[in-house]
Protein backbone atom coordinates (compact mmCIF):
# COMPACT_ATOMS: atom_id res chain seq x y z
CA UNK A 1 0.00 0.00 0.00
CA UNK A 2 2.84 2.38 0.84
CA UNK A 3 6.48 2.43 -0.20
CA UNK A 4 9.54 4.37 0.96
CA UNK A 5 10.46 7.42 -1.15
CA UNK A 6 13.66 7.33 -3.17
CA UNK A 7 15.69 9.83 -1.15
CA UNK A 8 15.41 8.49 2.37
CA UNK A 9 17.89 9.00 5.19
CA UNK A 10 19.54 5.75 6.22
CA UNK A 11 18.16 4.33 9.44
CA UNK A 12 18.23 1.14 11.44
CA UNK A 13 15.82 -1.66 10.73
CA UNK A 14 13.61 -3.43 13.23
CA UNK A 15 12.14 -6.94 13.06
CA UNK A 16 8.58 -7.65 14.12
CA UNK A 17 5.79 -10.07 13.32
CA UNK A 18 2.28 -9.44 12.04
CA UNK A 19 -0.07 -12.38 12.64
CA UNK A 20 3.05 -14.50 13.00
CA UNK A 21 4.65 -13.43 9.69
CA UNK A 22 8.14 -11.95 10.08
CA UNK A 23 8.50 -8.37 8.79
CA UNK A 24 10.97 -5.53 8.91
CA UNK A 25 10.52 -1.77 9.02
CA UNK A 26 12.50 1.38 9.62
CA UNK A 27 13.39 2.29 13.21
CA UNK A 28 11.37 5.39 13.99
CA UNK A 29 8.20 4.25 12.21
CA UNK A 30 4.97 3.86 14.13
CA UNK A 31 3.28 0.46 14.16
CA UNK A 32 0.66 1.68 11.65
CA UNK A 33 3.31 3.04 9.26
CA UNK A 34 5.30 -0.18 9.55
CA UNK A 35 2.22 -2.20 8.54
CA UNK A 36 1.47 0.09 5.59
CA UNK A 37 4.99 -0.17 4.14
CA UNK A 38 4.80 -3.95 4.52
CA UNK A 39 1.77 -4.00 2.25
CA UNK A 40 -0.72 -4.92 4.96
CA UNK A 41 -4.12 -3.98 3.56
CA UNK A 42 -6.16 -4.48 6.74
CA UNK A 43 -5.23 -4.61 10.42
CA UNK A 44 -8.57 -4.96 12.18
CA UNK A 45 -12.07 -6.31 11.74
CA UNK A 46 -14.98 -4.26 13.04
CA UNK A 47 -16.98 -5.39 16.09
CA UNK A 48 -20.33 -4.86 14.31
CA UNK A 49 -19.89 -6.68 10.99
CA UNK A 50 -16.35 -8.14 11.00
CA UNK A 51 -15.47 -5.91 8.05
CA UNK A 52 -11.76 -5.34 7.40
CA UNK A 53 -10.34 -1.89 8.17
CA UNK A 54 -6.98 -0.22 7.73
CA UNK A 55 -5.36 2.91 9.19
CA UNK A 56 -7.41 5.90 8.07
CA UNK A 57 -6.15 9.13 9.72
CA UNK A 58 -2.70 8.18 11.15
CA UNK A 59 -3.07 10.87 13.83
CA UNK A 60 -4.95 9.23 16.66
CA UNK A 61 -8.45 10.37 15.68
CA UNK A 62 -10.12 7.48 13.84
CA UNK A 63 -9.13 4.35 15.82
CA UNK A 64 -9.22 2.28 12.63
CA UNK A 65 -5.60 1.21 13.18
CA UNK A 66 -6.47 -0.62 16.41
CA UNK A 67 -4.29 -3.75 16.70
CA UNK A 68 -3.18 -6.24 19.32
CA UNK A 69 0.42 -5.51 20.36
CA UNK A 70 2.26 -8.09 22.46
CA UNK A 71 -1.07 -9.52 23.58
CA UNK A 72 -2.69 -6.21 24.53
CA UNK A 73 -5.66 -5.23 22.37
CA UNK A 74 -7.13 -1.87 21.39
CA UNK A 75 -3.73 -0.26 20.85
CA UNK A 76 -3.70 2.68 18.44
CA UNK A 77 -1.03 1.59 15.96
CA UNK A 78 -0.45 5.13 14.71
CA UNK A 79 0.63 6.34 18.16
CA UNK A 80 2.91 3.45 19.16
CA UNK A 81 6.52 3.53 17.95
CA UNK A 82 7.60 0.18 16.49
CA UNK A 83 9.99 -1.73 18.79
CA UNK A 84 12.30 -4.64 18.05
CA UNK A 85 10.54 -8.00 18.26
CA UNK A 86 7.02 -6.61 18.60
CA UNK A 87 4.27 -9.17 18.13
CA UNK A 88 1.48 -7.40 16.27
CA UNK A 89 -1.80 -9.10 15.48
CA UNK A 90 -5.03 -8.29 13.68
CA UNK A 91 -7.72 -7.19 16.10
CA UNK A 92 -10.72 -9.38 15.35
CA UNK A 93 -14.06 -7.85 16.24
CA UNK A 94 -14.59 -7.06 19.88
CA UNK A 95 -11.92 -7.49 22.47
CA UNK A 96 -12.88 -10.52 24.54
CA UNK A 97 -12.33 -11.04 28.23
CA UNK A 98 -10.49 -14.30 27.53
CA UNK A 99 -7.71 -12.30 25.86
CA UNK A 100 -7.24 -10.24 28.99
CA UNK A 101 -6.97 -13.32 31.18
CA UNK A 102 -4.09 -14.70 29.12
CA UNK B 1 13.74 21.09 28.16
CA UNK B 2 13.56 18.10 30.50
CA UNK B 3 12.46 14.91 28.75
CA UNK B 4 10.02 12.68 30.65
CA UNK B 5 10.54 9.02 29.74
CA UNK B 6 8.35 7.33 32.34
CA UNK B 7 5.22 8.28 34.22
CA UNK B 8 7.06 8.22 37.56
CA UNK B 9 9.26 11.13 36.44
CA UNK B 10 6.31 13.52 36.39
CA UNK B 11 6.08 16.03 39.23
CA UNK B 12 3.06 15.94 41.56
CA UNK B 13 1.88 19.22 40.08
CA UNK B 14 2.83 22.02 37.70
CA UNK B 15 1.94 25.69 37.38
CA UNK B 16 0.88 24.96 33.82
CA UNK B 17 0.16 21.81 31.87
CA UNK B 18 0.02 22.21 28.08
CA UNK B 19 -1.64 19.44 26.08
CA UNK B 20 -0.35 18.95 22.54
CA UNK B 21 3.11 19.58 21.03
CA UNK B 22 2.14 21.31 17.81
CA UNK B 23 3.13 24.93 17.10
CA UNK B 24 0.64 26.32 19.64
CA UNK B 25 1.59 23.96 22.46
CA UNK B 26 5.35 24.24 21.86
CA UNK B 27 5.20 28.05 21.80
CA UNK B 28 2.90 28.25 24.82
CA UNK B 29 5.13 25.93 26.86
CA UNK B 30 8.33 27.69 25.82
CA UNK B 31 6.98 31.17 26.57
CA UNK B 32 5.47 30.12 29.90
CA UNK B 33 8.74 28.50 30.98
CA UNK B 34 10.63 31.64 29.93
CA UNK B 35 8.27 33.62 32.18
CA UNK B 36 9.26 31.42 35.14
CA UNK B 37 6.35 28.98 35.33
CA UNK B 38 6.87 25.27 36.01
CA UNK B 39 5.53 23.72 32.82
CA UNK B 40 4.70 20.25 31.56
CA UNK B 41 4.02 19.71 27.85
CA UNK B 42 2.32 16.35 27.28
CA UNK B 43 1.79 14.96 23.78
CA UNK B 44 0.69 11.56 22.56
CA UNK B 45 3.04 11.49 19.58
CA UNK B 46 6.60 10.19 19.70
CA UNK B 47 8.18 13.50 18.55
CA UNK B 48 7.29 17.21 18.73
CA UNK B 49 5.72 19.18 15.87
CA UNK B 50 2.02 18.34 15.87
CA UNK B 51 0.63 17.47 12.45
CA UNK B 52 1.83 20.39 10.30
CA UNK B 53 5.40 20.18 11.63
CA UNK B 54 5.06 16.46 12.14
CA UNK B 55 8.40 14.76 12.86
CA UNK B 56 10.30 17.92 11.89
CA UNK B 57 13.25 16.85 14.07
CA UNK B 58 13.14 13.17 13.14
CA UNK B 59 11.86 12.93 9.55
CA UNK B 60 13.84 10.61 7.27
CA UNK B 61 12.95 12.83 4.26
CA UNK B 62 16.26 14.32 3.13
CA UNK B 63 15.29 16.32 0.05
CA UNK B 64 14.00 19.51 1.68
CA UNK B 65 12.15 20.57 -1.47
CA UNK B 66 9.63 17.71 -1.09
CA UNK B 67 8.01 19.09 2.07
CA UNK B 68 8.69 22.76 1.25
CA UNK B 69 10.24 25.61 3.24
CA UNK B 70 7.12 26.25 5.35
CA UNK B 71 7.50 22.81 6.91
CA UNK B 72 11.11 23.30 7.96
CA UNK B 73 10.18 26.51 9.77
CA UNK B 74 8.81 24.23 12.49
CA UNK B 75 12.37 23.33 13.49
CA UNK B 76 12.88 26.83 14.98
CA UNK B 77 9.75 26.45 17.12
CA UNK B 78 10.93 23.08 18.41
CA UNK B 79 14.46 24.42 19.01
CA UNK B 80 13.16 27.30 21.12
CA UNK B 81 11.08 24.87 23.18
CA UNK B 82 14.10 22.60 23.65
CA UNK B 83 16.09 25.54 25.04
CA UNK B 84 13.37 26.21 27.64
CA UNK B 85 13.05 24.78 31.14
CA UNK B 86 9.74 23.03 30.38
CA UNK B 87 9.26 19.29 30.95
CA UNK B 88 8.25 17.32 27.86
CA UNK B 89 6.38 14.02 27.95
CA UNK B 90 6.04 12.48 24.48
CA UNK B 91 3.88 9.34 23.92
CA UNK B 92 1.85 10.56 26.88
CA UNK B 93 -1.93 10.73 26.59
CA UNK B 94 -3.90 13.15 28.72
CA UNK B 95 -7.31 11.52 29.11
CA UNK B 96 -9.13 13.47 31.79
CA UNK B 97 -9.41 16.83 33.41
CA UNK B 98 -11.41 17.85 36.43
CA UNK B 99 -11.37 20.27 39.34
CA UNK B 100 -8.98 19.45 42.19
CA UNK B 101 -11.26 19.37 45.20
CA UNK B 102 -8.35 19.69 47.62
CA UNK B 103 -7.08 22.85 45.90
CA UNK B 104 -9.98 24.96 44.61
CA UNK B 105 -9.23 26.67 41.32
CA UNK B 106 -6.70 23.99 40.34
CA UNK B 107 -7.12 20.89 38.20
CA UNK B 108 -6.45 17.18 38.33
CA UNK B 109 -5.34 15.64 35.05
CA UNK B 110 -5.29 11.93 34.19
CA UNK B 111 -2.26 10.91 32.08
CA UNK B 112 -1.02 7.61 30.68
CA UNK B 113 2.43 6.68 29.41
CA UNK B 114 3.61 3.17 28.52
CA UNK B 115 0.47 1.57 29.94
CA UNK B 116 0.74 3.30 33.31
CA UNK B 117 -1.55 6.06 34.55
CA UNK B 118 -1.02 8.96 36.96
CA UNK B 119 -3.13 11.81 38.26
CA UNK B 120 -1.21 15.08 38.51
CA UNK B 121 -2.14 18.64 39.47
CA UNK B 122 -2.13 21.82 37.39
CA UNK B 123 -2.93 25.39 38.39
CA UNK B 124 -3.51 26.40 34.76
CA UNK B 125 -4.10 24.33 31.64
CA UNK B 126 -3.64 25.22 27.98
CA UNK B 127 -5.27 22.84 25.53
CA UNK B 128 -3.38 22.91 22.23
CA UNK B 129 -5.04 19.87 20.76
CA UNK B 130 -5.21 21.34 17.27
CA UNK B 131 -7.37 20.31 14.39
CA UNK B 132 -8.55 17.19 12.64
CA UNK B 133 -9.73 16.72 9.10
CA UNK B 134 -13.42 17.30 8.65
CA UNK B 135 -15.25 13.98 8.27
CA UNK B 136 -15.97 13.27 4.61
CA UNK B 137 -18.38 10.33 4.51
CA UNK B 138 -18.95 8.86 1.05
CA UNK B 139 -20.11 5.35 0.17
CA UNK B 140 -17.07 3.08 0.54
CA UNK B 141 -14.93 5.41 2.68
CA UNK B 142 -14.37 2.61 5.21
CA UNK B 143 -12.62 0.40 2.63
CA UNK B 144 -8.93 -0.26 3.26
CA UNK B 145 -7.08 1.93 0.74
CA UNK B 146 -9.22 4.99 1.52
CA UNK B 147 -7.48 7.40 3.88
CA UNK B 148 -7.47 11.06 4.72
CA UNK B 149 -5.13 13.29 2.73
CA UNK B 150 -3.56 14.26 6.04
CA UNK B 151 -2.74 10.61 6.71
CA UNK B 152 -0.66 10.44 3.55
CA UNK B 153 1.11 13.63 4.56
CA UNK B 154 1.86 12.20 8.00
CA UNK B 155 3.23 8.99 6.45
CA UNK B 156 5.45 11.09 4.19
CA UNK B 157 6.75 13.35 6.96
CA UNK B 158 7.24 10.79 9.70
CA UNK B 159 8.09 7.60 7.79
CA UNK B 160 9.19 8.89 4.37
CA UNK B 161 6.49 6.68 2.84
CA UNK B 162 4.05 7.41 0.00
CA UNK B 163 1.12 5.47 -1.48
CA UNK B 164 2.66 2.84 -3.75
CA UNK B 165 0.12 2.54 -6.57
CA UNK B 166 -2.32 4.73 -8.45
CA UNK B 167 -3.53 7.45 -6.12
CA UNK B 168 -6.55 9.73 -6.36
CA UNK B 169 -6.93 12.81 -4.18
CA UNK B 170 -10.46 14.14 -3.68
CA UNK B 171 -12.06 17.03 -1.83
CA UNK B 172 -11.41 20.71 -1.35
CA UNK B 173 -9.32 23.19 0.58
CA UNK B 174 -5.87 24.75 0.42
CA UNK B 175 -4.27 21.69 2.01
CA UNK B 176 -5.43 19.60 -0.94
CA UNK B 177 -3.10 21.51 -3.29
CA UNK B 178 -0.24 21.40 -0.81
CA UNK B 179 -0.59 17.67 -0.36
CA UNK B 180 -0.89 16.98 -4.08
CA UNK B 181 2.32 18.97 -4.67
CA UNK B 182 4.21 17.24 -1.86
CA UNK B 183 3.15 13.75 -2.92
CA UNK B 184 3.95 14.46 -6.58
CA UNK B 185 7.38 15.83 -5.59
CA UNK B 186 8.00 12.66 -3.56
CA UNK B 187 7.33 10.47 -6.60
CA UNK B 188 3.76 9.37 -5.96
CA UNK B 189 1.72 8.37 -9.01
CA UNK B 190 -1.28 10.70 -8.81
CA UNK B 191 -3.97 9.54 -11.23
CA UNK B 192 -6.24 12.53 -10.64
CA UNK B 193 -7.23 15.30 -8.25
CA UNK B 194 -11.02 15.46 -7.93
CA UNK B 195 -11.89 18.97 -6.77
CA UNK B 196 -15.24 19.27 -4.98
CA UNK B 197 -15.06 23.05 -4.36
CA UNK B 198 -18.60 24.30 -5.15
CA UNK B 199 -18.37 26.91 -7.95
CA UNK B 200 -21.00 29.03 -6.15
CA UNK B 201 -18.52 29.61 -3.31
CA UNK B 202 -16.57 32.07 -5.42
CA UNK B 203 -19.35 34.66 -5.34
CA UNK B 204 -19.79 34.20 -1.57
CA UNK B 205 -16.08 34.71 -1.02
CA UNK B 206 -15.77 37.81 -3.23
CA UNK B 207 -16.41 40.24 -0.36
CA UNK B 208 -13.41 38.83 1.51
CA UNK B 209 -11.02 39.29 -1.41
CA UNK B 210 -9.55 42.70 -0.38
CA UNK B 211 -8.09 41.25 2.85
CA UNK B 212 -6.96 38.14 1.03
CA UNK B 213 -5.05 40.23 -1.50
CA UNK B 214 -2.98 41.67 1.33
CA UNK B 215 -2.52 38.30 3.06
CA UNK B 216 0.45 35.97 3.20
CA UNK B 217 -1.76 33.22 1.81
CA UNK B 218 -2.10 34.80 -1.61
CA UNK B 219 1.30 34.32 -3.19
CA UNK B 220 1.87 31.01 -1.48
CA UNK B 221 -1.57 29.64 -2.31
CA UNK B 222 -1.62 30.77 -5.92
CA UNK B 223 1.76 29.26 -6.60
CA UNK B 224 0.75 25.94 -5.06
CA UNK B 225 -2.53 25.85 -6.93
CA UNK B 226 -1.04 26.72 -10.29
CA UNK B 227 1.84 24.27 -9.96
CA UNK B 228 -0.49 21.47 -8.94
CA UNK B 229 -2.97 22.25 -11.70
CA UNK B 230 -0.27 22.41 -14.36
CA UNK B 231 1.37 19.13 -13.44
CA UNK B 232 -1.58 16.96 -12.44
CA UNK B 233 -4.89 15.87 -13.89
CA UNK B 234 -7.47 18.11 -12.22
CA UNK B 235 -11.21 17.50 -12.39
CA UNK B 236 -13.13 20.53 -11.10
CA UNK B 237 -16.76 20.75 -10.06
CA UNK B 238 -17.04 17.19 -8.72
CA UNK B 239 -20.44 16.80 -7.04
CA UNK B 240 -20.49 13.14 -5.97
CA UNK B 241 -17.95 10.50 -4.99
CA UNK B 242 -18.17 6.75 -4.34
CA UNK B 243 -15.38 4.36 -3.43
CA UNK B 244 -15.89 0.76 -4.51
CA UNK B 245 -14.06 -2.49 -3.99
CA UNK B 246 -14.40 -5.85 -2.33
CA UNK B 247 -12.42 -5.96 0.91
CA UNK B 248 -10.22 -3.15 -0.39
CA UNK B 249 -10.45 -0.11 -2.64
CA UNK B 250 -10.54 -0.77 -6.40
CA UNK B 251 -12.12 2.29 -8.04
CA UNK B 252 -13.45 5.73 -7.32
CA UNK B 253 -16.54 6.90 -9.16
CA UNK B 254 -17.40 10.57 -9.51
CA UNK B 255 -20.00 12.85 -11.01
CA UNK B 256 -19.15 16.13 -12.70
CA UNK B 257 -21.62 18.33 -14.57
CA UNK B 258 -24.12 15.50 -14.98
CA UNK B 259 -21.64 12.95 -16.34
CA UNK B 260 -19.98 10.14 -14.43
CA UNK B 261 -16.42 8.92 -14.44
CA UNK B 262 -14.57 5.95 -12.95
CA UNK B 263 -10.89 5.78 -12.05
CA UNK B 264 -9.15 2.57 -11.03
CA UNK B 265 -6.89 3.26 -8.07
CA UNK B 266 -5.12 1.69 -5.09
CA UNK B 267 -5.37 4.66 -2.73
CA UNK B 268 -8.01 7.33 -2.37
CA UNK B 269 -7.11 10.31 -0.21
CA UNK B 270 -10.05 12.36 1.10
CA UNK B 271 -9.89 15.91 2.38
CA UNK B 272 -12.64 18.40 3.14
CA UNK B 273 -10.72 20.98 5.16
CA UNK B 274 -9.93 20.90 8.86
CA UNK B 275 -12.01 21.63 11.96
CA UNK B 276 -10.99 22.19 15.58
CA UNK B 277 -10.59 19.03 17.68
CA UNK B 278 -13.13 19.73 20.39
CA UNK B 279 -13.26 16.47 22.32
CA UNK B 280 -11.04 17.65 25.17
CA UNK B 281 -12.43 21.16 25.50
CA UNK B 282 -15.98 19.78 25.30
CA UNK B 283 -15.29 17.14 27.98
CA UNK B 284 -13.70 19.84 30.16
CA UNK B 285 -17.03 21.69 30.12
CA UNK B 286 -15.90 24.67 28.00
CA UNK B 287 -18.71 26.43 26.10
CA UNK B 288 -18.64 26.07 22.30
CA UNK B 289 -20.34 28.03 19.54
CA UNK B 290 -21.04 27.07 15.97
CA UNK B 291 -18.90 29.25 13.71
CA UNK B 292 -20.95 29.67 10.55
CA UNK B 293 -18.05 30.78 8.32
CA UNK B 294 -15.72 27.96 9.35
CA UNK B 295 -18.78 25.74 9.57
CA UNK B 296 -17.52 24.06 12.73
CA UNK B 297 -17.87 24.02 16.50
CA UNK B 298 -15.37 26.33 18.12
CA UNK B 299 -14.72 26.84 21.85
CA UNK B 300 -15.67 30.28 23.17
CA UNK B 301 -12.47 32.10 24.17
CA UNK B 302 -11.48 35.62 25.20
CA UNK B 303 -8.59 37.78 23.98
CA UNK B 304 -6.12 35.61 25.96
CA UNK B 305 -7.66 32.40 24.62
CA UNK B 306 -9.13 31.67 28.06
CA UNK B 307 -12.20 29.41 27.78
CA UNK B 308 -15.39 29.74 29.79
CA UNK B 309 -13.88 27.40 32.42
CA UNK B 310 -11.59 29.54 34.59
CA UNK B 311 -8.00 28.26 34.36
CA UNK B 312 -8.38 26.47 31.02
CA UNK B 313 -7.20 28.21 27.86
CA UNK B 314 -7.33 26.89 24.32
CA UNK B 315 -4.66 27.91 21.83
CA UNK B 316 -3.97 27.19 18.19
CA UNK B 317 -6.32 25.59 15.68
CA UNK B 318 -8.26 24.00 18.54
CA UNK B 319 -9.69 27.50 19.16
CA UNK B 320 -10.62 28.05 15.50
CA UNK B 321 -8.71 27.28 12.31
CA UNK B 322 -5.96 29.79 11.55
CA UNK B 323 -3.02 27.67 10.36
CA UNK B 324 0.33 26.72 11.87
CA UNK B 325 1.94 30.17 11.94
CA UNK B 326 -1.00 31.77 13.69
CA UNK B 327 -1.16 28.79 16.08
CA UNK B 328 2.36 29.49 17.36
CA UNK B 329 1.45 33.13 18.04
CA UNK B 330 -1.79 32.18 19.74
CA UNK B 331 0.15 29.79 21.96
CA UNK B 332 2.36 32.66 23.11
CA UNK B 333 -0.59 34.89 23.87
CA UNK B 334 -2.27 32.10 25.84
CA UNK B 335 0.95 31.68 27.85
CA UNK B 336 0.99 35.40 28.73
CA UNK B 337 -2.60 35.02 29.89
CA UNK B 338 -1.80 32.01 32.08
CA UNK B 339 1.28 33.69 33.58
CA UNK B 340 -0.73 36.76 34.42
CA UNK B 341 -3.51 34.73 36.08
CA UNK B 342 -0.84 33.02 38.18
CA UNK B 343 0.49 36.41 39.29
CA UNK B 344 3.84 35.98 37.53
CA UNK B 345 3.20 38.97 35.31
CA UNK B 346 1.24 42.18 35.87
CA UNK B 347 -1.59 42.86 33.47
CA UNK B 348 0.22 45.92 32.15
CA UNK B 349 3.36 43.90 31.50
CA UNK B 350 1.32 41.10 29.91
CA UNK B 351 -0.34 43.58 27.54
CA UNK B 352 2.95 45.26 26.67
CA UNK B 353 4.79 42.04 25.86
CA UNK B 354 1.90 40.52 23.93
CA UNK B 355 1.23 43.61 21.79
CA UNK B 356 3.75 42.91 18.99
CA UNK B 357 2.61 39.27 18.88
CA UNK B 358 -0.99 40.38 18.43
CA UNK B 359 0.03 42.64 15.54
CA UNK B 360 1.78 39.70 13.90
CA UNK B 361 -1.24 37.45 14.53
CA UNK B 362 -3.62 39.92 12.87
CA UNK B 363 -1.36 39.89 9.83
CA UNK B 364 -1.27 36.09 9.71
CA UNK B 365 -5.04 35.76 10.03
CA UNK B 366 -5.74 38.33 7.32
CA UNK B 367 -7.25 36.54 4.36
CA UNK B 368 -8.37 33.52 6.36
CA UNK B 369 -12.04 34.41 5.88
CA UNK B 370 -11.67 34.21 2.12
CA UNK B 371 -10.34 30.66 2.41
CA UNK B 372 -13.12 29.68 4.84
CA UNK B 373 -15.80 30.95 2.47
CA UNK B 374 -14.23 29.64 -0.73
CA UNK B 375 -13.58 26.16 0.60
CA UNK B 376 -16.78 25.62 2.56
CA UNK B 377 -17.77 22.04 1.66
CA UNK B 378 -20.83 21.44 -0.50
CA UNK B 379 -23.95 20.36 1.44
CA UNK B 380 -23.92 16.83 -0.01
CA UNK B 381 -20.47 16.21 1.47
CA UNK B 382 -21.53 17.52 4.90
CA UNK B 383 -24.78 15.50 4.99
CA UNK B 384 -24.38 12.45 2.74
CA UNK B 385 -27.52 12.09 0.56
CA UNK B 386 -27.27 8.33 0.03
CA UNK B 387 -28.84 6.35 2.86
CA UNK B 388 -26.32 3.49 2.78
CA UNK B 389 -23.34 5.77 3.51
CA UNK B 390 -21.74 4.83 6.83
CA UNK B 391 -21.34 7.95 8.92
CA UNK B 392 -20.18 6.46 12.25
CA UNK B 393 -17.19 4.36 11.29
CA UNK B 394 -16.92 2.75 14.73
CA UNK B 395 -20.49 1.55 15.18
CA UNK B 396 -21.26 1.36 11.44
CA UNK B 397 -24.31 3.61 11.65
CA UNK B 398 -25.58 4.88 8.28
CA UNK B 399 -26.90 8.24 7.12
CA UNK B 400 -30.26 6.56 6.44
CA UNK B 401 -30.54 5.32 10.04
CA UNK B 402 -29.85 8.79 11.43
CA UNK B 403 -32.35 10.43 9.07
CA UNK B 404 -34.94 7.80 9.89
CA UNK B 405 -34.50 8.26 13.65
CA UNK B 406 -34.70 12.04 13.28
CA UNK B 407 -37.81 11.82 11.14
CA UNK B 408 -39.84 8.96 12.59
CA UNK B 409 -38.74 9.02 16.21
CA UNK B 410 -38.38 12.78 16.37
CA UNK B 411 -34.82 12.64 17.71
CA UNK B 412 -33.85 16.27 18.15
CA UNK B 413 -30.17 16.18 19.07
CA UNK B 414 -26.97 14.17 18.78
CA UNK B 415 -26.99 12.95 22.40
CA UNK B 416 -30.41 11.40 22.02
CA UNK B 417 -29.32 9.94 18.67
CA UNK B 418 -26.39 8.33 20.47
CA UNK B 419 -28.78 6.57 22.82
CA UNK B 420 -30.89 5.22 19.94
CA UNK B 421 -28.21 4.24 17.43
CA UNK B 422 -24.91 4.08 19.36
CA UNK B 423 -23.37 6.58 16.90
CA UNK B 424 -20.47 8.28 18.68
CA UNK B 425 -20.16 5.48 21.23
CA UNK B 426 -17.28 3.62 19.59
CA UNK B 427 -13.60 4.09 20.40
CA UNK B 428 -13.26 7.36 18.43
CA UNK B 429 -15.92 8.88 20.70
CA UNK B 430 -17.70 10.84 18.02
CA UNK B 431 -14.60 12.42 16.50
CA UNK B 432 -15.53 11.12 13.04
CA UNK B 433 -19.34 11.10 13.17
CA UNK B 434 -20.15 14.09 15.40
CA UNK B 435 -20.20 16.80 12.73
CA UNK B 436 -22.11 14.56 10.28
CA UNK B 437 -24.74 13.47 12.83
CA UNK B 438 -25.38 17.15 13.57
CA UNK B 439 -25.73 17.96 9.84
CA UNK B 440 -28.11 15.08 9.21
CA UNK B 441 -30.36 15.95 12.16
CA UNK B 442 -30.37 19.63 11.20
CA UNK B 443 -31.17 18.81 7.58
CA UNK B 444 -33.98 16.39 8.45
CA UNK B 445 -35.59 18.70 10.98
CA UNK B 446 -35.10 21.87 8.97
CA UNK B 447 -32.94 23.47 11.67
CA UNK B 448 -29.31 24.61 11.83
CA UNK B 449 -26.24 22.92 13.32
CA UNK B 450 -26.14 25.67 15.98
CA UNK B 451 -29.70 24.81 17.06
CA UNK B 452 -29.01 21.08 16.92
CA UNK B 453 -26.04 21.20 19.28
CA UNK B 454 -23.18 18.73 19.61
CA UNK B 455 -22.33 15.60 21.61
CA UNK B 456 -21.80 16.14 25.31
CA UNK B 457 -18.47 14.40 25.83
CA UNK B 458 -16.99 13.18 29.08
CA UNK B 459 -13.61 12.06 30.34
CA UNK B 460 -11.83 9.79 29.72
CA UNK B 461 -11.47 11.31 26.27
CA UNK B 462 -9.11 8.51 25.21
CA UNK B 463 -9.48 4.85 26.18
CA UNK B 464 -7.79 3.88 29.45
CA UNK B 465 -7.60 0.26 30.56
CA UNK B 466 -9.19 -0.88 33.81
CA UNK B 467 -5.74 -2.11 34.86
CA UNK B 468 -4.37 1.44 34.52
CA UNK B 469 -7.24 2.88 36.55
CA UNK B 470 -7.00 0.14 39.18
CA UNK B 471 -3.27 0.79 39.62
CA UNK B 472 -3.73 4.52 40.29
CA UNK B 473 -2.64 5.54 43.77
CA UNK B 474 -5.76 5.99 45.89
CA UNK B 475 -6.26 8.40 48.77
CA UNK B 476 -8.09 7.22 51.87
CA UNK B 477 -10.97 9.58 51.02
CA UNK B 478 -11.38 8.17 47.52
CA UNK B 479 -11.39 4.59 48.83
CA UNK B 480 -14.03 5.48 51.45
CA UNK B 481 -16.11 7.18 48.78
CA UNK B 482 -16.79 3.83 47.10
CA UNK B 483 -16.45 1.31 49.98
CA UNK B 484 -19.54 1.40 52.12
Amino acid sequence: MFRPIADLAAGGELSFTFDGRPMRARAGDTVAAALLVNGITACRETPVSDTPRAPYCLMGVCFDCLVVIDGIGNRQGCLVPLAEGMRIETQHGRRHLAEVAE
Amino acid sequence: MTPIASIEQLAESYDLVVVGAGPAGLSAAARAAELGLSVLLADENPAPGGQIYRAVTTTPVRNRAILGEDYWRGADIVARFERSQAAYAPRCTVWSIGPDEAAPGSFELGLSLDGKARIIGARQVILATGAQERPFPIPGWTLPGVMTAGAAQIALKSAGAIPSGRTVIAGCGPLLYLLASQLAAAGCQIAAVLDTTPSGNWSKALGAIPDFLRSPYLAKGLKLMLTARRKLRFVSGVTSLTATGSGKLATVQFEQGGRTGTIACDTLLLHQGVIPSVNFSNAAGCAHDFDVEQHAWVPRVDAWFASTVPGIAIAGDGAGIGGAESAALRGEIAAFGAASRLGKLSEAERDRQAAPIRTELDKKLRGRRFLDLLYKPAPQFLAPPRDETIICRCEEVTAGQVRDAARRLGVTGPNQMKAFLRCGMGPCQGRLCGPTVVELIAETRGSTPAETGYYRLRPPIKPVTLAELAALPQTEASVKAVVR
